[in-house]
């Protein structure tokens, strides 16, 4: 028995989201008194492989080679199965990414496991009894779900468990996995990724706007805001139905739920849609004229204001906040 | 090109979602259940490829008979028909499993799923699927071209996009871009009513989760208000009080 972690990488780089896998990956060996195996795929170096043992892993299985340079989900998902089986785990852990919720199902199919997508909290494990909970609903609610097989696939939302670094070099291991042709039919033609922004999914500080910025001439004011405080921009579902912005800034039930430690609203009613996009939010602020926009009710912090008179000043207050800090 | 388009049943985005004995149940008392947003997203592109005759859009459900009204507004939309797999969809094991049985005995080119259904939200259909059939997968594609033998999709990750080609047949989940969703018109929901909807019976699924029961959200506590000309207290109060900044 063992735990595996897939251990994602972005470009050569593991990210936070990963960091908080491993961790929770780590406590999950420890409620079983095992070992905790991680699996990286790709080009990634063996210093940053092996650093993934200050998060709990104790050994990484490296897998590389031309043609799993970049994801490939079919292929991936095939050497992730066979790994787990040659390490004899029972558990496989991943990060609810892109990718991760690609790998999921199919690695479910494979191991014959129960998949807990979309997990928040650690399992309970009481008398061969595994339950865990998971966002339901779009972020309206959560469920506690009992996975009744014996292996079991766990996919965890990012930023919703703490890293904690416990120090600890993971010994490096060559892992040579068989993949068939079939696996490699999808190609990959191109990868666009935007190195000068902040993704929403992975962002700790969200800044989102909506309708009351009248038009998407006006959201250079919501970019130096973001910009001030490393965060990531988003928006309002009319704000992407009407091109102000890109359909992927669109946060609520039918665009991406996040649950950063700060999500700032601004100009946006909070219609219950959009709400449950962001109810796992740490914090919440809101600016809004409105005083009876319901977004109040769920805000921690709010603003009665004029989006146009507030922001800049907010901007103003968080460049003297960072001068002096 | 056949395309299959696997559609589900699901609490409208509106409905405040609450629990009943002893939040084990999910209440249903005064919902109203829609096609599911993303799905309908994968239909109205399933019926764009198929336009003038290319081919044919099947839409398939795992439900009891209370999901008619969702399969008849997919056909109103303008599939061509629709099989209904009359059982309660235990979970996305169960839901793939049935769905994989009846493209083995009925082979399509495409396969499409929403991203994720917005009441599990699991996005596992699509894999399950693409493993049960040993085809490719892609989750969460933002755009589908479709050529003579194979697709460009466009796939969204962190940060950015990744653009890859698959050969049919594939499966592939659909979000917010791949296409606008259809509004049926007259001519639709008149015909929706005599097209074939045919009733199969589930073959027998093992399956591996159960929901034992849910919880909301903990309530946040009464909103801080802070004065529209003191944006310096919220910043003090984000770094000192919340510690977020």
């Amino acid at each position: 028995m063992s735990v595996l972690i897939y251990a994602e990488n972005a470009g050569g780089k593991f990210k936070k989201s990963i960091f908080e896998a491993v961790t929770y990956a780590r406590a999950i060996a420890d409620q079983n008194n095992t070992n905790l195996v991680a699996i990286s795929i790709g080009d990634v170096s063996k210093d940053e492989l092996a650093a993934l043992g200050k998060y709990g892993a104790e050994k990484v299985l490296n897998v590389s080679g031309d043609k799993l340079k970049n994801f490939v989900n079919q292929a991936y998902a095939s050497i992730i199965a066979e790994a787990a089986k040659k390490q004899d785990a029972d558990i496989v852990v991943l990060s609810n990414t892109f990718s991760g919720r690609g790998l999921a199902p199919r690695l479910g199919v494979k191991l014959q496991a129960g998949v807990a997508d979309g997990a928040v909290a650690l399992p309970e494990q009481n008398g061969g009894k595994f339950t865990i909970k998971k966002t339901a609903f779009s972020g309206k609610a959560f469920a506690i779900v009992e996975l009744t097989s014996a292996n079991k696939v766990i996919a965890l939302v990012p930023n919703s468990y703490k890293v904690v670094e416990t120090g600890g070099t993971a010994q490096v291991e060559d892992f040579a996995a068989e993949t068939k042709d079939s696996d490699f039919k999808a190609m990959i033609k191109e990868i666009v990724r935007s190195t000068d922004k902040i993704s929403l999914p992975d962002a700790e500080i969200v800044v989102s706007a909506g309708r009351g910025l009248k038009g998407p001439e006006n959201w250079g004011m919501v970019e130096e805001l973001a910009e001030l405080l490393g965060a990531a921009t988003a928006c309002s579902k009319p704000v992407s139905d009407a091109g102000w912005r890109p359909h992927s800034e669109h946060v609520g039930q039918t665009g991406i739920a996040v649950s950063p430690n700060l999500y700032i609203a601004i100009g946006i009613s909070g219609a219950i849609q959009h709400l449950a996009g962001i109810s796992s939010s740490k914090v919440i602020v809101v600016i809004n004229k409105d005083p009876e926009a319901p977004f109040f009710k769920v805000a921690d912090y709010g603003i009665v204001g004029d989006a146009f008179e507030v922001v800049p000043q907010l901007i103003a207050a968080v460049k003297e906040y960072k001068a002096s800090a | 090109m056949k395309i299959l388009v696997c559609v589900s049943n699901v609490p409208d985005t509106t409905t405040k979602i609450t629990f009943t004995d002893n939040n084990t149940q999910f209440n249903t008392n005064g919902v109203q259940f829609i096609l599911n947003p993303y799905d309908e997203i994968a239909l109205s592109r399933a019926i764009e490829l198929t336009d003038g005759g290319k081919g044919t859009v099947t839409v398939i459900n795992v439900g009891e008979v209370n999901t008619e009204a969702t399969i008849r507004k997919a056909l109103a939309i303008g599939a061509t028909d629709a099989v209904r797999v009359n059982a309660k969809p235990h979970d996305a094991w169960y839901v793939a499993s049935q769905i994989a049985e009846y493209v083995k005995a009925n082979p399509f080119d495409l396969i499409l799923t929403g991203r994720e259904s917005i009441d599990y939200n699991g996005s596992k259909v699509a894999g399950m699927l693409g493993e049960l059939l040993d085809l490719p997968s892609v989750s969460i594609i933002k755009k589908l071209d479709a050529a003579d033998k194979e697709a460009t999709v466009e796939r969204e990750i962190e940060g950015g996009k990744e653009i890859l080609t698959i050969p049919y047949p594939f499966v592939a989940g659909t979000a917010e871009g791949v296409a606008e969703p259809k509004i049926p018109n007259m001519r639709g929901i008149m015909s929706a009513r005599t097209k074939p909807l045919a009733v199969i019976e589930p073959v027998e699924v093992k399956t591996y989760s159960e929901v034992l029961s849910y919880e909301t959200p903990a309530p946040r506590g009464q909103v801080k208000l802070v004065p529209a000309d003191d944006a310096a207290k919220l910043v003090e109060l984000l770094h000192t009080e919340a510690r977020v900044i």
